[in-house]
């Protein structure tokens, strides 16, 4: 049986910042409930991912993000060809876009929730800029957690990066 | 040959034109081009532009952290580096490939086919049917995937889901999908239980079926233009990978086997753990990335190429009967000799990824692979080598370990180094063919991306680096002038920038 929320977390958790949502599913998986959500983790996204996005009533993308200007930003996603899936490494709205080539129908409510990194090096840990914004990723995604709401997960959405 | 287009004689004097990055590939590299007044190709190289060490961040690690730590290196194969590693510390922990218990042996192969047939589909249907359905310099909107499903639903469906597929396999055998652990010194840390067996029993007709198809498809894309594809990027080479003891296809563990362009054996049946006294690296001056040559023809004859072109002409048989037919056909197509064709790395990679279908199936109806006799143990040992053969090729890792169990020493040999002469080779052809003369356009210059992008290369792995993907082509005349310039930027998107 499909759980009905889906978090998606992506990165290295060798390459510095890269770690930031592995990091946050990690916290995630031993402080959370997870009897209505399903936790994913891969390196980066692909074509087949958007088959994970079936049956699913609300979807969270975490990456981190170095032109995001906050600790965090909180947005909807919405299906997009933009390009990225010329690439090994998809963008979570061209994975809206294959789901819905797909499928032949619009995609379960996505949004990405992006913290912000500095440093991506292969070996290096986590900054510790990037260790402050994950504590406000933390907090900000249990809240999300506690309203398995679309509404409420609406009213969080902060202005573009 | 062309080897005389790698340094042009008077460079100063040449126009320099620059792809940067090469899209569609792991990783960031470039080609420089360097044109005469007439644009006629006087120098054409593939750069790679970002250098880290990957060995540094291996040693110093206790070993046995390794089979995971090693995932990290690339997000395309990590299951391979995974598994070289895990061979490499076999060793160490005194445990010969031969001696591991034969459920774990028959688990990591498992574990290697998914990864093989995940990795092949994503290239096939992915990143390469764009080109090879539409045309090589077909409309670059069309040049995707998304079109690939728009206009071609069922074959665009079937990449997802044999892609899905593999990564299902590797999920059930070590437990995720990524950073899962399942070799460890000496063996396996799970077996597979009868639901996940059976669980992965019911798609694999399915996928089986798929995977035939896909060969047929890129047999008949191959005959359908035959002076093309048995031209476009074609270098006669010597090719290099394991084979089990009776010449037939092998992918987890054989000897090395190598051979020339006629087909001659230069060597076979060699113990990989000696390869540092048949394979050397050289380094040159303008690229990060090493050039292997086999030290028995030397540096200047002794390069040659790896991966599922390489491992389909080099073995004698593949044993599975639909890859084995499929195989056969190929080699009627070059009728019996050494199949050149860089185009033919397709045909080959997809006749792999049948050989995986079919070889999933055999093994999860093996009751070997639900055995409880997971790891073996033995002496230990203070250096350890192991070899695989990854989707792009050949791949070795080589560590030595002090009494405390640190990596005093990493050596990490990955397909794209062993494919660099022969992408490089292959460039200068298509220039050389292709695009001397001519007044460059971005659907032309696709056909240099097309050549590279047949090797599969993940440039990240083969520098260490990983990449971004902005594209910039500047066309500056004799005197060093910027006459035209073409940016493709992140998104995708191109742009003419004002001259």
């Amino acid at each position: 049986m499909t759980k009905p929320i889906l978090i998606f977390g992506y990165g290295n958790l060798s390459r510095g910042d890269d770690a930031l949502a592995p990091l946050l599913l990690e916290h995630l998986e031993d402080k959370i409930d997870l009897t209505e959500i399903e936790i994913l983790t891969d390196f980066q996204l692909q074509v087949e991912h958007a088959l994970d996005l079936e049956d699913r009533q609300l979807v969270l993308f975490a990456d981190a993000a170095v032109n995001c200007k906050t600790a965090f930003n909180f947005n909807e996603l919405h299906a997009e060809k933009d390009k990225s899936y010329t690439t090994h490494a998809m963008s979570p709205a061209a994975v809206l876009q294959v789901y819905q080539s797909i499928k032949k129908q619009q995609p379960p409510p996505c949004f990405l929730l992006s913290i912000q990194g500095i440093s991506f090096e292969l070996g290096e840990d986590i900054s510790q800029q990037a260790q402050q914004n994950l504590q406000q990723a933390i907090q900000f995604t249990e809240q999300l957690l506690n309203h398995r709401e679309l509404t409420f997960w609406n009213q969080q959405i902060q202005p573009t990066l | 040959m062309y080897e005389n287009l790698e340094t042009a004689e008077s460079p100063e004097n040449l126009k320099r034109v620059v792809i940067d990055p090469v899209s569609r590939v792991e990783g960031h590299g470039k080609v420089t081009l360097l044109l005469d007044e007439n644009n006629k190709v006087k120098q054409a190289r593939l750069h790679i532009v970002e250098f880290r060490g990957f060995e540094r961040f291996i040693q110093g690690r206790p070993y046995w952290e390794l089979p995971v730590l090693v995932q990290r290196l690339c997000g395309i194969c990590p299951v391979s580096h995974h598994l070289a590693a895990a061979k490499a510390i076999d060793q160490l922990v005194g445990v010969d490939p031969e001696n591991l218990p034969p459920t774990a042996d028959k688990l990591r192969r498992l574990l290697h086919f998914g990864q093989i047939l995940q990795s092949h589909a994503l290239h096939f249907f992915h990143l390469s049917s764009p080109d090879l359905l539409f045309g090589f310099e077909s409309d670059i909107s069309k040049r995707n995937v998304i079109a690939v499903l728009n206009e071609f639903p069922d074959i665009g469906l079937q990449g997802v889901k044999l892609r899905k597929y593999g990564q299902e396999v590797i999920r059930m055998v070590s437990g995720k999908r990524i950073h899962g652990t399942g070799a460890i010194a000496g063996g396996m840390n799970k077996s597979l239980t009868k639901a996940e067996r059976d669980y992965l029993l019911e798609d694999i007709d399915q996928i089986i079926e798929w995977s035939a198809g896909a060969a047929a498809l890129i047999k008949q894309v191959h005959c359908s233009n035959l002076p093309y594809y048995d031209n476009f990027a074609t270098i006669p080479t010597s090719y290099l990978g394991l084979t089990k003891g009776n010449g037939a296809l092998e992918f987890y563990h054989g000897g090395i086997r190598a051979k020339d362009a006629n087909g001659g054996t230069i060597m076979d049946h060699i113990d990989y753990c000696q390869y540092n006294d048949y394979i050397h690296e050289e380094v040159r001056s303008w690229t990060y990335m090493k050039f292997p040559y086999l030290t028995a023809l030397g540096q200047d004859k002794g390069w040659y190429r790896v991966g599922p072109l390489a491992r389909i002409n080099n073995c004698d048989s593949i044993d599975t009967p639909l890859a084995e037919q499929a195989r056969v056909e190929f080699k009627l197509h070059g009728a019996g000799a050494m199949v050149h064709s860089t185009l033919a790395f397709h045909w080959a990679r997809l006749i792999e990824t049948l050989h995986c279908a079919e070889s999933i199936k055999n093994l999860l109806n093996d009751p070997d692979i639900m055995g409880s006799d997971l790891v073996a143990q033995g002496e230990r040992r203070f250096e350890g080598i192991g070899v695989i053969e990854a989707p792009r090729g050949t791949l070795f890792h080589h560590y030595q370990v002090d009494e405390n169990d640190i990596v005093t020493k990493a050596n990490l040999i990955v397909s794209t180094t062993s494919n660099n002469m022969a992408m490089n080779e292959s460039v200068r052809q298509v220039a050389a063919e292709y695009l001397s003369g001519q007044e460059l356009t971005e659907p032309l210059l696709n056909n240099l991306e097309v050549a590279i992008r047949a090797y599969d290369p993940c440039l990240s792995c083969a520098t260490h680096a990983v990449g971004k993907m902005p594209l910039q082509l500047e066309l500056v005349d004799a005197e060093g002038k910027l006459i035209d310039k073409l940016i493709k930027h992140n998104d995708g998107q191109i742009e003419r920038s004002p001259k």
